[in-house]
């Protein structure tokens, strides 16, 4: 499970309370009615699906319910930073995909914050 | 080849087993092929013995980064049905069925393939529409598929709880008697030994790093981690792992690769029949021969290539299973992993050509794949020898989301697929 810092509530909570709602920076196009079929199919379904660093929004569903949006690896699954909605793309270093995991212990989580 | 037979068996066993060969070659890679497939699981393996076999192409090469049949087809639960709602999909899956019914016969390998029923149980009102609904397009469709009510399921079943006052309380169930399970690891091994013994080159660790296009856009091979190796058509069939390699060609495709999880108990004498799966409550099931139990779980609900996921989603899965059949309550699980599947926003496959000549695409098979495997194997080796789609996967091209005509079992499915 992961551990994820909700850039509001200024805490370190169990994903639990969490819900991800898919790749962060999309702009929905201001003339949705005008843009082609193509346009149309890259805003709505074509996502890049990262192996490596990816930008992602979480929302804090069960606590503050606010969406703000993350940084992560998806091959270790750690976050890089959290950030508040609104804000500009933090730029990270790509860290290049690494095959090793990171494993949760319950005595890292005690002293997560 | 050497056949498998009873007398095989009693030959060797007369000469204390020295008489068996190696089940297929691993040669080095040429420096071009007609044909290279991008990942060795059940899905490219199958299209290459597919390729030989009803289209005379030979000179085929499947290209795997780890060892053969180590992703998703290792790493799945084994669950074969057809009874999907839509017509492309009952096309696909049932094209697939009938595959699996032959196929140990077909390739000389005991596939262990079991049509010992896929039960899927009905926990409401919903439910019960829902299911009748798809038994009866199934049937239309000629389709084995039929509702049990709670006592024919439980008799089907008898370690069900049927209760009034269950946690999950059951109000009927629809069973698929085709069903069933298969061992996954032969079905890899016996596409390999038998495209292997048709030529075709099977190469493992062999990492495709890259996608190489000529001046007019076309493929012209895959640079890897043994060097570039040439190819006329490339058939990417990488699971997880589709979009990392489609994008090397610069084709996005709209998949989102999640963790799905299984695991196994101690084994245990047989006492479970057949499959039974529950949407609602997220929970399936089934006995190996082996007498473990086999059990999936749900998908992380985040992006990941971690191959692993979170213990809560187990959990969820284990608190089902202890509901619905209070008699494992006391057993012990002993292994549990996770595989990469890649979904589509409409939860049905992807199988078609691309922007990129000579580049064709199966993926998008997500949390269902295995099911598929002969059926997707034999149309995608038609894709590829054709140029163009057999006319069972027309419907799963990856111009649909351009077009709107989306296959939307996401809907029809709910969770488990």
């Amino acid at each position: 499970m992961l551990l994820i810092h909700c850039p509001y509530c200024e805490e370190d909570r169990s994903e639990l309370e969490f819900r991800w709602a898919g790749e962060a920076h999309i702009a929905r196009p201001e003339n949705i009615a005008a843009i082609s079929d193509e346009e149309f199919a890259e805003y709505f379904f074509l996502r890049n699906n990262e192996k490596g660093l990816t930008y992602e929004r979480w929302r804090h569903i069960h606590g503050c319910g606010r969406f703000f949006n993350a940084a992560r690896d998806t091959v270790s699954d750690r976050f890089l930073t959290t950030y508040k909605a609104g804000m500009p793309k933090q730029l990270l270093p790509e860290t290049g995909a690494s095959e090793k995991t990171v494993e949760t212990y319950e005595a890292t989580e005690g002293d997560a914050r | 080849m050497r056949r498998y037979s009873v007398f095989a068996v009693a030959r060797e066993a007369m000469r204390a087993h020295k008489g068996w060969e190696a089940q297929w070659t691993s040669p080095e890679p040429r420096s071009s092929y007609d044909v290279i497939i991008v990942g060795a699981g059940g899905h490219g393996l199958g299209a290459a013995y597919y390729l030989a076999k009803e289209h005379g192409i030979t000179n085929v090469a499947v290209i795997e980064k780890g060892w053969l049949g180590g992703g998703n087809t290792g790493r799945n639960t084994t669950i074969i049905r057809s009874n999907y709602l839509y017509e492309e999909s009952m096309d696909i899956y049932e094209h697939s069925l009938k595959l699996w019914e032959g196929l140990s016969q077909d390739l000389n390998y005991n596939v262990m393939y079991s049509p010992r029923g896929v039960m899927m149980l009905s926990h409401n009102t919903h439910d019960m529409q829902s299911f009748k609904r798809h038994i009866n397009a199934n049937r239309l469709y000629g389709i084995d598929n039929e509702w049990l009510t709670p006592e024919q399921a439980k008799a089907y079943v008898p370690p069900l709880d049927i209760a009034k006052t269950a946690r999950y309380p059951i109000n009927g169930a629809a069973l698929q008697r085709r069903g069933g399970t298969a061992r996954h690891d032969a079905v890899a091994w016996g596409y390999a030994r038998a495209a292997s013994d048709r030529g075709v080159h099977i190469i493992q660790n062999c990492e495709v790093t890259g996608i190489r296009r000529g001046p007019n856009g076309e493929v012209l091979g895959v640079e890897t981690s043994k060097g570039f190796i040439g190819a006329q058509k490339i058939g990417v069939s990488a699971a997880g792992h589709s979009s990392v390699v489609m994008e090397m060609a610069g084709v996005r495709v709209p998949l989102h690769s999640t963790p799905l999880q299984a695991l196994v108990s101690e084994p245990l004498k047989p006492i479970f029949p057949c499959v039974v799966m529950s949407n609602t409550v997220h929970a399936y099931i089934s006995q190996s021969d082996k007498g473990e139990l086999v059990i999936g779980a749900g998908t992380d609900q985040y992006n990941s290539y971690s191959q692993t996921g979170g213990l809560q989603i187990i959990t969820h899965t284990l608190d089902a299973i202890c509901e619905l059949f209070p008699i494992f309550r006391r057993v012990k699980m002993m292994r549990q992993w996770g595989g990469i599947t890649d979904n589509t926003p409409d939860r049905s496959p992807i199988q078609g050509v691309t922007p990129v000549p000579g580049l064709f695409v199966n993926c998008g098979w997500g949390t269902g794949g295995f099911k598929a495997t002969p059926g997707s194997a034999n149309l995608f080796a038609h894709l590829i020898a054709k140029g163009e789609p057999h006319r069972l996967a027309a419907g799963l091209t990856l111009d649909r989301f351009r077009t709107g005509r989306l296959i939307d079992e996401a809907a029809a499915a709910a969770v488990a697929h």
